[in-house]
């Protein structure tokens, strides 16, 4: 996967803030999406292409238990989510749902990623390449279920 | 193995699992509500035009369903999702459903336990965060998403690791002006709001021994905002009591071995918890009451899931009653069960008389939904669980988080009051 970076210099970025209260009524995605990040970014429906990575601090997704939010950013094009670390339902809503890629990334590249930077992921190698940068992050292997769930497409399609 | 570990093992068929352990288990109930359950119908309609032949739930008798977050119907669209939902049930014949206009109804966490839909021993999994509250009734209980909820509806499973367990060891009761969300809030500001991540939070000792059932299920509520999978209270007499009042007394209780492990041991003495309140934006940003009696409010706001029990709304009342309120103020019982007690013990009467506005059972402006919500620049003080930007309106608004004494406390000043300091 190649795209380029939206990045959110701090923690605890909230699913109140990724797809606020108020659209918690709306079930078509298409429309979540135009709602996506708007607590935190107004302009990031304009600016979002798809392909594209979120890199942010510690605790994404953090509150509700809302599949919008991670819905709305996969339907404004955003195919993983790089972090320190993610809360857990935001985790385990995005991988069930095969909506997007939970990725944990170490605190030196979280650093050294700046807004607009081109990534190439390879989960296969375990590792994000800056193309922008010409540097290359090992990422930790998903546990073993999250790998097979990911690789079956979503907890529908994974026998166990 | 500790209480959550042996109910994880015994509904995954296993004679032991470890915390890091990933296991698929049975499920024993599962809830929707307004807004997950057209989630579910969501994901169940991706599923169908992918060619899946969905006709049948795998036990409707274990499936119960709230309406809470938008009701009374907030507009066209919640209106509509209360009809996808009531179509929903009829078509999978699911027979507990509370509907808002047709007798008890509530916010789904508070019908856990109001109605004992969830009992000890029990793996219950719901589609809301604060799922977690159920916990107090020596259940495992955990939120889960649209999808995972719907995988439930069909296979009664759901996987799950095994969670390491933080135990909070409470030293003799809360003082009388102190309530289980001073201390929760004092919790969360001690390990912040990842402090407990993918965790559990198990409260023990002679404080919780000493407090109620409901004083408990605020505890277990405000586990999510530390960042847990679950909360849990192991099964006593004080439970047992609690839950055969509704008519529960048959089910298979779980309690830790002598042995049990546990992560870490946090000990809190009763006595030195103070009235605590939680600063915009994060329910981890606490000082107490008293540090803060020069920040004024525009709004009081005593409701939801964390402080709209009928004890919550009973300590409002002790601090309302022959006062009159300085702010706009708003009570709403959390359940009708709730809100006819308030009735009968002359709760409402108080209230109405203080000048505050008492309104249905809803989630209502806790989530930003309707029913109060707040405007730029508006300050509110609330019982509910979060406080994060935008969280109960405009995304500059500010919420500060509190018990209901201290809630109605500030009602009446018109600024952040410690209980204690009121004249």
């Amino acid at each position: 996967m190649k795209g380029s970076v939206i990045k959110y210099e701090q923690d605890n970025i909230d699913t109140d803030v990724i797809l606020p209260g108020p659209y918690l009524k709306i079930h078509d995605y298409a429309e979540l999406a135009t709602h996506a990040m708007e607590g935190l970014d107004k302009d990031f429906h304009k600016r979002v292409k798809s392909g594209d990575f979120i890199v942010a601090g510690k605790n994404f997704g953090c509150g509700s238990s809302r599949e919008h939010a991670p819905i709305a950013l996969s339907y404004s094009g955003i195919r993983a989510v790089l972090a320190l670390s993610f809360a857990r339902i935001f985790y385990r809503n995005a991988v069930d749902g095969a909506f997007l890629l939970p990725i944990e990334i170490d605190d030196s590249a979280y650093k050294d990623i700046s807004d607009s930077d081109s990534l190439e992921v390879d989960i296969s190698k375990n590792e994000i390449k800056n193309l922008t940068k010409n540097k290359i992050y090992k990422i930790k292997p998903f546990p073993e279920l999250i790998g097979k769930i990911i690789e079956a497409g979503g907890l529908f399609n994974y026998k166990p | 193995m500790n209480i959550t570990e042996k109910i994880l093992a015994r509904a995954s068929g296993k004679s032991k699992v470890s915390p890091g352990d990933v296991v698929f288990v049975n499920v024993d109930k599962v809830m929707i509500h307004d807004v997950s359950g057209p989630g579910v119908i969501a994901v169940f309609e991706k599923l169908k035009k992918k060619g899946m032949k969905i006709d049948k739930l795998w036990d409707p008798e274990r499936v119960w369903v709230a309406e809470d977050h938008f009701v009374p119907a907030a507009d066209k669209i919640s209106a509509q999702n209360i009809v996808s939902l009531t179509n929903f049930t009829k078509q999978f014949g699911i027979k507990r459903h509370f509907k808002y206009g047709m007798g008890q109804y509530g916010i789904c966490h508070t019908l856990s336990h109001e109605e004992a839909m969830v009992l000890p021993g029990e793996v219950y999994v719901g589609g809301d965060s604060h799922t977690n509250t159920t916990g107090a009734l020596g259940a495992f209980a955990a939120g889960l998403g649209h999808t995972d909820v719907a995988y439930v509806l069909l296979n009664g499973k759901i996987w799950f690791k095994v969670p390491e367990t933080l135990f909070f060891k409470l030293n003799g009761k809360l003082p009388d002006h102190v309530m289980a969300k001073d201390l929760i809030l004092k919790i969360i500001g001690d390990i912040g709001n990842d402090g407990a991540a993918y965790k559990t939070m198990q409260f023990g000792g002679t404080g919780i021994s000493e407090m109620s059932v409901e004083g408990r299920l605020t505890l277990t509520n405000m586990t999510t905002e530390a960042g847990a999978k679950s909360g849990i209270v192991e099964p006593d007499q004080k439970l047992r009591d609690y839950l055969a009042a509704k008519g529960a007394i048959k089910y298979d209780e779980v309690h830790g071995d002598a042995d049990a492990q546990y992560e870490k041991i946090y000990e809190y003495e009763g006595s030195e918890i103070e009235p605590t309140v939680a600063k915009p934006f994060s329910p981890e940003n606490i000082s107490v009451a008293r540090d803060l009696s020069s920040i004024e409010l525009d709004k009081a706001y005593i409701g939801s899931c964390t402080g709209a029990k009928l004890e919550d709304l009973r300590a409002a009342a002790k601090i309302l009653k022959g006062r009159t309120v300085k702010i706009r103020t708003e009570v709403l019982p959390a359940a009708i069960s709730i809100f006819r007690k308030a009735m009968e013990e002359g709760l409402l009467k108080i209230f109405l008389d203080a000048g505050v506005v008492v309104g249905p059972p809803t989630c209502g402006a806790c989530c930003g939904a309707h029913m109060g919500v707040l405007a730029k620049d508006e300050i509110c003080i609330s019982t509910t669980n979060r406080n994060f930007p935008g969280r109960m309106g405009h995304i500059e608004s500010q919420t500060y988080l509190a018990s209901p004494l201290v809630a109605a406390a500030s009602a009446i000043t018109g600024k952040i009051t410690d209980p204690r300091d009121l004249k």
